[in-house]
């Protein structure tokens, strides 16, 4: 359940070790919330970080299941373990996702499976498998890590681009489907975000870093927001990139 | 099926449940019987304010009869005053029938738009609490259905302890069809009020306290300034009184009764209407308007027991975040929790506008009842205020480490823990819960956020 003050009570993040998905853990955790469940490939790697909630929080209970995020069709059977572990999933932060840099996939095709399986295919899946469970429930927030790089995907790394860009199409019509339900997504689209997953590459402009990211969530949670950018400048200025003629387009140095 | 979106009257955590409108015993009956594992529970005008009459993904019996073409379900004796009504029947239907034949009912809250159900669910207390108890002790018996569906008569003779787990046991007990309530007998349909400003916490407390002359008046009530700060703090407006005999009144029908809404709260508020310099205004015109020295005077019964009602929709002027109230009790001697309560939201410039302080008389025989000796403050405040979670969490410790607890019926954030360190009978009361419901049919939003029916029972 959630409260009157919009603090949930079980709140799980899917990808226990995602750096943003540990920062948004940490925003919204407060007095009132019982249960946290890390769902992870490395459980000892999600417990590290967790350590310090769990010791200012006593009456918490932090709970690990594992999973193979590539593995799409094990998702259905990962939510009910987690449902089985701790009742109602109240929030569920889906945060798992690849992203692969210097790979040849004009030599290499195959090597995009696993990142469309984790990022597209996998999290359809488990966002079926939780609507379906938070629609028994009456009530449910999915907060959905989508990126801008779905906005209008480009040449680099069209496969990542091209997955966000899926998923984030996905989550918006499946809120729409679950209006009246009780259960909604929020869709959160940052820029680049200053993590281990982007460690070495160069900084895009306007980029952000994972507590950031986290306060924007924790602040729209409890709207009725569906969308929302980190840092907010980008919606305006993807409005004006989405539009732009390819001819430019393709000549900007992004 | 109808699934509909329900809140609390403080309009926070909506949850969506499938609403089935009825007062009939035999659809009541079949609509439990097709529960699924969500349960059921039973609401009424919906003035709780967090989530006790709400159940996300399972079934709302809403037991109202406000528009019934068929009139008032209810069976009055004006020779005795006992009232039997049906639950659905609202505080408002039965002093427009009782009042005009001379008899008030015996404890109402700040609102007469709540059910005899929810009443007794909720144990709900008025201004005389100090003198005439809270609902349940005026409730000479009541029909239940169970969760098999047996409809069983409950009274504190009879099955006492089924009795007084149904009091204030949160509609967790089965479903309240019908209810005999001993009515008060009044001379008039005014309220002879002695209204007293009082310049600081200190004369609030001196004013309402059992050595004082607060037990001369059947209804005693403050209103406190929480946004006073210096040698003002916690000033208030003190009003108390009694049903006014009839010699009163020159002239007049002494009984005449015509409560109205006044104006309504528009439909839509901005989030920030109701914010620290809007109600700091308010209060002092509020407290000015008191007069500076004792002053007596007549006031209608809506006037003094309703005054929020007169306006409709009232809980729509915090925009939609909603707001919270927060109401909690500490033993008489702990005066000091109160102004350090006080002093913590003042300080976290969380605005109320609605603060009231009242003496609370001893507990009856209910284990999960709110009332009981000491002090009892309420305050509403809106509920997007930021860190107000962790603000909460820091006072309900305060209050539960001076023995003092929260009120089921407004609460909308205690933990479970809160309440079993509050509520001392809550293992007796689960049991006997159990035993009346051994297969865990009543559920609500509230009693999965505290644990009050045993989740691993399952339909």
């Amino acid at each position: 359940m959630k409260n009157g003050v919009g603090v949930a009570q079980n709140i799980v993040l899917f990808g226990g070790t995602s750096e943003i998905g540990q920062a948004i853990i940490h925003k919204l955790v407060k007095p009132g919330v019982s249960h946290v469940v890390l769902v992870s490939r490395d459980i000892d790697a999600a417990e590290v970080q967790v350590a310090e909630i769990a010791e200012r929080y006593p009456d918490l209970e932090v709970h690990h299941v594992r999973f193979n995020a590539d593995d799409s069709a094990s998702m259905i059977h990962v939510v009910a373990e987690v449902a089985q572990q701790v009742g109602d999933i109240d929030v569920a932060v889906i945060a798992q996702g690849v992203l692969q840099e210097g790979v040849d996939y004009y030599k290499n095709p195959a090597a995009l499976l696993p990142v469309a399986d984790v990022n597209f295919t996998g999290t359809m899946v488990l966002m079926y498998a939780l609507a379906a469970q938070m629609r028994s429930q009456g009530y449910g927030k999915m907060v959905l890590l989508s990126s801008v790089a779905g906005e209008r995907v480009r040449k680099g790394n069209p496969v990542y681009g091209a997955t966000k860009a899926g998923i984030d199409g996905f989550a918006l019509a499946l809120d729409h489907e679950l209006i009246g339900s009780g259960v909604s997504v929020l869709v959160v689209r940052p820029g680049f975000v200053t993590t281990k997953m982007t460690k070495g590459m160069d900084k895009a402009p306007f980029s952000t870093d994972a507590e950031t990211v986290a306060t924007a969530v924790e602040k729209a949670i409890s709207s009725s927001r569906t969308v929302i950018w980190v840092p907010g400048l980008l919606q305006y200025m993807f409005l004006i990139l989405k539009n732009l003629p390819t001819a430019v387009w393709r000549r900007l140095p992004l | 099926m109808v699934m509909q979106r329900l809140s609390g009257w403080g309009r926070t955590a909506w949850t969506v449940a499938d609403l089935v409108h009825t007062t009939d015993v035999d659809v009541v009956r079949s609509t439990i019987g097709t529960a699924g594992e969500r349960g059921v529970i039973s609401r009424g005008l919906g003035r709780s304010y967090g989530a006790a009459a709400q159940n996300a993904g399972g079934i709302v019996l809403e037991m109202t009869s406000e528009n019934d073409p068929m009139g008032i379900d209810a069976d009055f004796d004006p020779l005795t005053g006992l009232l039997t009504v049906a639950a659905s029947v609202s505080i408002d239907a039965i002093l427009r029938m009782c009042v005009p034949q001379g008899w008030f009912i015996p404890v109402t809250p700040g609102t007469r738009f709540v059910t005899v159900g929810g009443a007794i669910a909720s144990d709900i207390h008025g201004k005389n609490h100090h003198i005439d108890g809270s609902f349940g002790q005026h409730v000479h018996s009541l029909t239940l259905m169970l969760s098999s569906g047996e409809v069983i008569e409950l009274s504190p003779e009879e099955n006492a302890a089924w009795f007084w787990a149904t009091v204030g046991g949160m509609g967790l007990t089965g479903v309240v069809l019908r209810a005999t309530v001993a009515m008060l007998k009044i001379e008039s349909s005014r309220v002879e009020v002695e209204t007293v400003r009082l310049e600081n916490f200190d004369a609030v407390c001196a004013a309402m306290s059992a050595d004082g002359s607060d037990d001369d008046y059947r209804y005693s009530v403050c209103w406190v300034d929480l946004l006073a700060t210096g040698a003002s703090m916690g000033r208030g407006v003190l009003t108390r009184g009694d049903h006014a005999v009839a010699s009163k009144l020159e002239n007049k029908d002494p009984l005449a009764y015509d409560p109205r809404l006044t104006v309504s709260a528009p439909g839509w508020v901005p989030n920030g209407l109701l914010n620290k310099w809007s109600i700091k205004a308010f209060n002092e015109a509020w407290y000015r308007k008191a007069p500076a020295k004792s002053h007596i005077g007549l006031e209608s019964i809506p006037a003094f027991f309703h005054p929020l009602d007169g306006v409709n929709r009232w809980n729509r002027l915090y925009g939609k975040q909603g707001f919270i109230q927060y109401q909690f009790i500490v033993p008489l001697d702990r005066t000091d929790v109160l102004r350090k309560v006080i002093e913590k939201f003042s300080a976290a410039g969380v605005a109320s506008f609605l603060a009231v302080l009242k003496r609370m008389g001893p507990q009856n025989g209910a284990p999960m009842s709110f009332p009981t000796e000491g002090w009892t403050l309420t305050l509403d405040m809106a509920a997007g205020i930021s860190g107000l979670a962790e603000l909460l969490s820091e006072v309900d410790t305060l209050v539960l480490d001076a023995g003092g607890r929260h009120y089921l019926a407004k609460d909308s954030h205690v933990s479970a823990s809160a309440v079993r360190r509050g509520y001392p009978r809550i293992d007796e009361w689960m049991s006997t819960q159990e035993e009346m419901d051994p297969i865990g049919l009543w559920r609500s939003d509230l009693s999965r956020r505290l644990g009050l029916v045993d989740q691993r029972r399952s339909l």
